[in-house]
C-alpha cells in the first residue's frame, strides 16, 4: 500500500503535533520536519483501512471511531469535508493553537481526508475570536496556491457559541441558518452542507490522518494504549504547575500529567475532567487513572475535549459550579422547552445555594429534582452535559453545599478559576 | 432479519408544550412541570397502537413521531 511508505522518521516521541513553540510554520519548514504527503490519488480505501488498523478515534468529544465516519462519507455521493476548529468550550484552546502554530498539519489531514471520501470541497471552521489560528491557517492556504496546489480549502468563522462546534449546528450556519443544533436524522453524513454527505472531523483527528498517510497505523501505535492509541492535546488549567496546552501519550496516568506540568496545588481536592461539558471527580480517586476513555470509565467520566482543571484548595466548588451553570442555561441555544426551563432552574437553584440564601435547604431538593426532568430530553446533549456537571458537584462537594446550606462558605478565594467568556455572541 | 419495533418519539425542537399527546395517550405520556411530553421507555405495546398513531396526527406541531427500530437496540 503506497500510503504507508518508508517513514521518513519513525520517533515514538512527543510531540507528535505541536511543534516546539516559535517554531517556523511555514510550507518549507513543515516538509522539512514531516516530509511530503504520500500521493492520495485513487487510494482513498486504502487510507481509510490505514486509520482502521490505527484505531484513531475522534479528538472533538464524542471518540468515535474515525474510520465509520470516513467509510459512511465515503459511500456517500459528492461530499462535502469539513475540519472542525471550533471550540465552543471556554476551557479548551487546544484546537485553535494547532492550527495556528501546525497549519500545515491541519491543511494535509483535510486534504487526506477529501482524498478518503472523494471530496473536492473542503471547509475549515476557525471560531470568530481565534483571529491568530484564522490568520496563520489564511497564510498557509495561500502558501499553498502559490505553490501550485490544487486543492480548494475554503476557511469560514462561525460564531463564538457553547454549542456552534457540534456537527449538526455546524453543518446548520454552513447552510446559512444559526449556529443551533438540529433534530437528527438526518446525520451530517447523509445529508449535511447544500444536502450533500458531509464529514465533520475534528482538526486534531485531521492531523493524526495526516500522520498516519505519512508513517502508517503501526508508527501511530507506538504510541498510547491498545484501545486508545495516539497522542492526545490536553487543555490544562487551574492549580497546576504550567497551564496550557500540552501533548501527551494517550491512557498516561493523571498523576504523571500533572508532574509534567510542574508542581501543583498539594492540597487541591477535586479535577473537572472535560470541562464544561464533564464532571468533577475527587482528585485522590483520579491521580492513577489513566487519560483515556476505558481508563476514566470507572470513574463515571469521559475526557470529552480533553480539558482537566484543577480546582484550587482554597476556591469553593459549589460557586464555581454555579458560575457554569448560570453560563451553561445561557448558552442553550433555546430551542428545546426542557433545556430552556430545565438549565434555567438549575442554574437558579445552584445560584441561591453558592449564594447561602435562605431557603438554600428548598433550593437544594429543587436541584435533585430537576435534573431528571431535563437528562436527554433536547436535540442535542447540551442539557446532558449541564446535568452531569452539576450532579457531580453534588456528589464531589457534599461538604461544601451543607455548608452552603447551614449559611456559610469556608472558601478562601473568590477569584474565579473556571474562564467564562464576557456577553453572549450572535447565532449567525 | 431482525425484528422490529414501534416507538414513539418527540422532535423537542419542534414541540410547545401543547400537552394533547398526553390527554390523549396518559399509558405512555406524561408532562414535565413545564407541560413537555415525557415518553416512556420501551416499543409501544401492541394494544396502544392506534392510540399512538392518533396522537402523533393530533399533535398541532407534527413533534410527536413514530419511529421503527430494531427490536434489540431498544
Amino acid at each position: 500500500m503506497s500510503v504507508a511508505v518508508q517513514p521518513r522518521q519513525r520517533v515514538a516521541t512527543l510531540p507528535r503535533l505541536l511543534p516546539p513553540a516559535g517554531a517556523d510554520a511555514s510550507l518549507g519548514a513543515h516538509i522539512e520536519r514531516y516530509g511530503h504527503l504520500p500521493g492520495l490519488r485513487g487510494e482513498g480505501r486504502a487510507l481509510i483501512s490505514a486509520v482502521e488498523a490505527s484505531g484513531l478515534r475522534g479528538r472533538g468529544g464524542a471518540g468515535f471511531p474515525t474510520h465509520l465516519k470516513l467509510a459512511a462519507v465515503a459511500a456517500g455521493r459528492s461530499p462535502i469535508v469539513v475540519a472542525n476548529g471550533i471550540e465552543g468550550e471556554p476551557a479548551s484552546h487546544k484546537d485553535s493553537l494547532l492550527m495556528q502554530i501546525n497549519p500545515h498539519l491541519v491543511l494535509d489531514g483535510a486534504a487526506a481526508a477529501a482524498a478518503c471520501v472523494g471530496a473536492r470541497t473542503i471547509v475549515i471552521a476557525v471560531n470568530r475570536s481565534a483571529t491568530s489560528a484564522h490568520a496563520s491557517l489564511a497564510g498557509a492556504i495561500a502558501e499553498r496556491a502559490g505553490a501550485g496546489s490544487h486543492a480548494q480549502f475554503e476557511l469560514v468563522t462561525p460564531p463564538d457559541r457553547f454549542v456552534a462546534g457540534e456537527e449538526t449546528a455546524l453543518v446548520q450556519w454552513l447552510n446559512g441558518g444559526p449556529a443551533k443544533p438540529a433534530f437528527v436524522p438526518p446525520r451530517p453524513y447523509e445529508r449535511g452542507v447544500r444536502g450533500r454527505p458531509t464529514l465533520v472531523q475534528n482538526v486534531e483527528t485531521l492531523a493524526n490522518i495526516a500522520l498516519i498517510a505519512r508513517h502508517g497505523p503501526d508508527w501511530f501505535r507506538e504510541l498510547g494504549s491498545e484501545s486508545e492509541p495516539g497522542s492526545m492535546l490536553v487543555t490544562l488549567g487551574g492549580a497546576v504547575g504550567r497551564p496550557g496546552i500540552t501533548e501527551l501519550e494517550s491512557a498516561l496516568p493523571l498523576r504523571a500529567a500533572l508532574e509534567r506540568s510542574g508542581d501543583s496545588d498539594g492540597a487541591a481536592r477535586a479535577v473537572l475532567v472535560g470541562g464544561y461539558f464533564g464532571a468533577w471527580v475527587p482528585l485522590v480517586s483520579a491521580l492513577d487513572a489513566p487519560l483515556s476513555e476505558a481508563g476514566l470509565r470507572p470513574l463515571g467520566v469521559s475526557l470529552g475535549a480533553r480539558s482537566l482543571t484543577v480546582l484550587p484548595h482554597a476556591t469553593c466548588g459549589v460557586v464555581e459550579t454555579a458560575r457554569l451553570a448560570a453560563y451553561l442555561a445561557g448558552e442553550s441555544a433555546g430551542q428545546c422547552g426542557p433545556c430552556v426551563f430545565g438549565l434555567r432552574a438549575i442554574a437558579d437553584a445552584i445560584g441561591s445555594i453558592a449564594a447561602c440564601e435562605p431557603g438554600a435547604n428548598d433550593a437544594l431538593r429543587r436541584l435533585r429534582g430537576v435534573a431528571p426532568q431535563v437528562t436527554g430530553r433536547g436535540a442535542c446533549a447540551h442539557p446532558n452535559g449541564a446535568t452531569r456537571l452539576v450532579a457531580s458537584a453534588l456528589t464531589v462537594f457534599r461538604d461544601e453545599f451543607a455548608h452552603h446550606v447551614a449559611g456559610h462558605c469556608t472558601a478562601r478565594s473568590f477569584e474565579p478559576v473556571l474562564p467564562i467568556p464576557a456577553g453572549r455572541a450572535e447565532w449567525r | 432479519m431482525s425484528r422490529r419495533a414501534t416507538h414513539l418519539r418527540v422532535n423537542p425542537i419542534r414541540c410547545d408544550a401543547f400537552g394533547h399527546c398526553a390527554e390523549l395517550l396518559p399509558e405512555l405520556i406524561s408532562l414535565d412541570e413545564w407541560g413537555y411530553p415525557i415518553i416512556a421507555e420501551g416499543p409501544v405495546p401492541h394494544g396502544l397502537q392506534q392510540e399512538a398513531r392518533r396522537a402523533v396526527s393530533l399533535c398541532p406541531r407534527l413533534a410527536l413521531l413514530i419511529e421503527q427500530r430494531d427490536a434489540d437496540s431498544a
